[in-house]
């Protein structure tokens, strides 16, 4: 059975979903169904003291899923901290996705602050999965530190520009050499991102705005699913070589009209 | 007793427990955490602790995100 293992756990599906942006609580719901993932993000906010809001835990059952609550929004590793023990307290478990994203609007990650949470959150027995940037020495590091994966951008947060730079995802894969999965995170926006992901030696992939988003979530939550499992068929099957030379699938002998 | 709550300040009795604090915001303990001047409480604490006058809270929930 191939399962993708992360830290004392086994999952079937290599799809984590996020939560964030749907039209409703239900539709979230449904594309969750749809994309039978078993590894959902949520993030940590203050509650509205002004009026009682529905509670997105009544629309995600928690013996299907593993919450994976997020520190998004935190700027310092202090703040991740925080979060990340919030969460904890919040939760049912002890993971957390780890984001430490600076306050300059692009989105990409603070790889040296994110170093500092990862190191406090491991001692205090966390299983930490981290947002990280595409660099093979950060991922490196994050495994040293004890991390449970390493989670590197395809492309920025919400752009579904896919994998621009799959040979860095590749010097990634190599440095961690399957000491812990590898999963990216971010910028996968449509199944064919996510099946290149998983044919390059990803474990998994999280995708959150290219399902929320898309015209009709559901069904493309489904396609995701088929991505990932076409790409990871694909990686454990081998890919032919790339070449520049041209040759024909036919047999070139016992052509009609030819003289012998 | 004053204390601030997510950043606003509200108007208690003393004695007031973390516990009633939730009731009086309608909030069900489980799905909620509570950091109290920046130790994050047990589930089990709220009905014990006892708020005091200037205490910072933050009382947070899941919310949809990736």
């Amino acid at each position: 059975m191939d399962s993708l293992q992360i830290a004392n756990r086994s999952f079937h599906s290599r799809l984590m979903v996020g939560t964030g942006k749907y039209a409703s609580f239900v539709q979230m719901r449904d594309a969750l169904a749809a994309s039978e993932t078993e590894i959902v993000t949520v993030a940590v906010r203050r509650v509205n003291l002004d009026h009682v809001e529905e509670s997105l835990l009544d629309y995600i059952d928690t013996e299907r899923y593993l919450l994976l609550p997020n520190t998004a929004g935190c700027h310092t590793a202090e703040e991740a901290v925080r979060t990340a023990r919030l969460a904890r307290a919040a939760g049912l478990s002890n993971w957390v996705k780890l984001e430490v994203i600076p306050e300059d609007g692009t989105l990409l990650p603070d790889p040296i602050a994110t170093l500092e949470a990862a190191a406090i959150l491991v001692k205090e027995g966390f299983v930490v999965l981290p947002y990280t940037t595409d660099d093979h020495i950060v991922a490196g590091r994050l495994v040293e530190l004890g991390c449970a994966t390493v989670m590197p951008y395809g492309s920025a947060i919400g752009t579904g520009q896919g994998l621009p730079n799959p040979d860095r995802l590749h010097r990634i894969m190599d440095t961690v050499n399957g000491r812990v999965p590898v999963v990216v995170d971010a910028g996968i926006g449509a199944p064919s991102d996510a099946a290149l992901a998983m044919e390059l030696g990803a474990d998994a992939v999280l995708v959150n705005t290219a399902i929320a988003k898309a015209q009709n979530p559901v069904q493309m939550a489904r396609a995701m699913a088929l991505g990932v499992t076409a790409g990871r068929s694909a990686y454990l099957a081998g890919r032919i070589a790339r070449t520049p030379v041209a040759r024909p699938s036919s047999p070139q002998t016992g052509l009609i009209g030819t003289s012998l | 007793m004053q204390v601030r709550v997510n950043g606003q300040i509200l108007q208690f009795p003393d004695y007031t427990r973390v516990s009633n604090l939730l009731t009086f915001l309608h909030l069900q303990p489980e799905g909620v955490a509570v950091e109290r001047n920046r130790v994050v409480l047990e589930r089990e604490q709220f009905a014990q602790v006892v708020l005091t006058e200037g205490d910072e809270l933050e009382v947070v929930r899941f919310v949809g995100g990736g």
